[in-house]
């Protein structure tokens, strides 16, 4: 019944293992990252986002050479970044810019010390490997993903206030800084796992650019978080299916990246949604006002 | 320590961090951070394809830090600027991590750029980054009042006709030659902490513009300086000096403020704080 769709799909394809997992972590991951995700684009926190994933390395490779499994190290470390940032940026609203930039400041220090030698670990971890994942991994990212959506579905209310307005939501008896702190957490655990799983540069593709393209669709935060979660799970999944078709394209060495994939089917859909909905949803307009003032 | 190799390593990294001060002390007044980060680690993106297609990584650097300078401006028009930063970023370390596997032979070349390579520097290599530093730095000086002013109060500036947009892409382009320039010297991922560090102490310690800029580029001399030194002797890597040392500025500056508020402390000071604390 499917035949038609034989030239699309390479052979062997839904029986693969890796394939497999790849698609049931993939899918995961883009559902919470567009959940967390637009909240992020909301509250101008992109670059928190960014360099959690960055950081995490660090975190990443210390519970290597602790011997445990990279995903705790990693959440380990983002929830203590984003303290810092926390406490660094509580001054002034521009300060947090400061408080990521130091963070990465940090993973530096951590990157040279253990990593002197440019070895292929933080390579790999920057860039992701999809296919590699062990299907163990499965349950555990499950957990984590449900406990960073939960947190963010919990307080949903006054996080949207507090992200739309923070004077309304203060004057409304909501408690800012402390849902800022949880949704701060929130994202160290998303970004942690997108991050220990399909790379960084995956992770942030995923946590703004679905999001930003469904804030330009519509104005209604809980549709835009539906529309992220749906675009980043059907650009992962198509990613996926070319990185496995392209095995036999030019230059034929194995195989082009899936993140490569990913990241230009998000930007394209990024870009077409900018043309098409080119005036902007409200509270894009209102972020853009409340950046240049 | 000052013979040779050493002493091209010593000039090369002088000349990145006073621009790296100067530079930086915009980024943290525009509150730019991330595309000081972007910017760098999508060049190394751009030296990646460069030597796919058998170019000067330099030529990479350039195309990739430029296009992306203009790309962020063009999409930061329309949408948040955070979000077109991370978007281009992505974009860039995607296109790299094609590159990478497409090429296999230099890759160990293209990482170094992520690390720089301070003490890999030529002596031919030294009259470019002068080159490159000395435009950056003049650009810095020529848009010095429109970029001040539409730096610190837009609003303002708009009114009086200064173009912001136009600012921003110029200031964008500076940080991208910037980036092109210091890459090879100390790498996509220390030029960051050399733009921000300094700059963010310097601040903490005086409000007058020029002193900030001045003293942001002699901390961040001081700070590539003494990383040298250290590593020299110590035999760690140059980049955890420069890390630590950039971090311990900031501490140092973050003390100084907080100790003069405590000292000029008044019931109106704290309330502002508390009131600033809350709307973060």
């Amino acid at each position: 019944m499917l035949g038609f769709l034989s030239p699309l799909f390479e052979p062997g394809f839904f029986s693969n293992a890796p394939v497999q997992t790849a698609l049931l972590v993939g899918g995961i991951v883009a559902v919470v990252s567009g959940i967390v995700g637009t909240f992020t684009v909301m509250r101008g926190q992109s670059f928190a986002g960014h360099s959690l994933a960055d950081i995490g390395t660090a975190g990443g490779s210390a519970s290597f050479l602790l011997g445990i499994s990279p995903l705790f190290g990693f959440v380990a470390m983002n929830l203590m970044a984003a303290g810092v940032m926390e406490w660094i940026g509580i001054r002034r609203p521009r300060g947090r810019d400061l408080g990521a930039a130091l963070g990465l400041a940090a993973l530096l220090l951590y990157l040279d010390t253990t990593a002197s030698s440019t070895t292929g670990a933080t390579i790999n971890v920057l860039f992701g490997s999809i296919f590699t994942l062990p299907s163990s991994l499965v349950p555990v990212i499950a957990i984590f993903s449900v406990v960073a959506a939960g947190v963010v579905l919990a307080m949903y209310r006054p996080l949207l206030l507090s992200s739309v307005s923070s004077d309304l939501a203060t004057a409304q008896g909501v408690r800012v800084r402390l849902v800022g702190i949880g949704y701060l957490g929130a994202l160290a655990v998303a970004v942690s796992l997108s991050a220990v799983t399909i790379g960084a540069i995956l992770s942030t593709a995923l946590l703004i650019g679905p999001a930003a393209t469904a804030l330009r669709i519509t104005n209604r935060t809980g549709r835009a978080a539906v529309i992220a979660s749906a675009i980043g799970v059907v650009a992962t999944w198509l990613g996926v299916l070319l990185a496995y078709d392209s095995y036999y394209w030019f230059p034929s060495r194995g195989g082009w990246p899936v993140s490569f994939f990913v990241v230009t089917l998000v930007f394209l859909l990024y870009l077409v949604s900018q043309i098409r909905f080119g005036r902007g949803s409200r509270v894009q307009r209102a972020g853009v006002a409340a950046q240049a003032g | 320590m000052f013979s040779g190799l050493m002493l091209n390593a010593w000039e090369s990294a002088s000349i990145v961090a006073v621009v790296a001060g100067v530079v930086g002390f915009f980024i943290v007044l525009r509150g730019s951070a991330f595309a000081a980060h972007a910017l760098p680690n999508g060049a190394f993106a751009g030296a990646a394809g460069a030597s796919l297609i058998g170019v000067d990584a330099i030529v990479g650097l350039a195309v990739f830090s430029v296009l992306g300078a203009l790309t962020i401006a063009g999409l930061g028009r329309r949408a948040r600027h955070d979000v077109a930063t991370a978007l281009v970023i992505v974009v860039m370390l995607g296109l790299g991590s094609l590159f990478l596997s497409m090429t296999t032979e230099y890759a160990p070349e293209i990482y170094s750029l992520l690390f720089g390579e301070v003490l890999g520097v030529s002596s031919s290599e030294l009259l470019p980054i002068a080159l490159i530093g000395l435009v950056c730095i003049a650009a810095i000086f020529v848009v010095y009042r429109p970029l001040m002013f539409s730096s610190v109060m837009p609003d303002v500036a708009a009114a009086r006709g200064v173009r912001s947009g136009a600012m921003e892409v110029a200031f964008l382009l500076v940080v991208a030659l910037t980036t092109t320039m210091a890459v090879p010297v100390v790498g996509a991922l220390l030029i960051f902490s050399l733009l921000i560090s300094p700059a963010a102490a310097a601040r903490s310690f005086t409000s007058k513009p020029f002193t900030a800029m001045g003293l942001s580029a002699l901390i961040a001399l001081g700070t590539v300086w003494s990383a040298i030194a250290l590593s020299f002797l110590s035999n760690l890597p140059i980049g955890f000096f420069v890390g630590s040392i950039g971090a311990g500025t900031y501490a140092a500056g973050r003390g100084w403020v907080a100790w003069r508020r405590n000292r000029e402390a008044s019931p109106r000071h704290s309330g502002q704080a508390l009131r600033s604390g809350a709307a973060g």
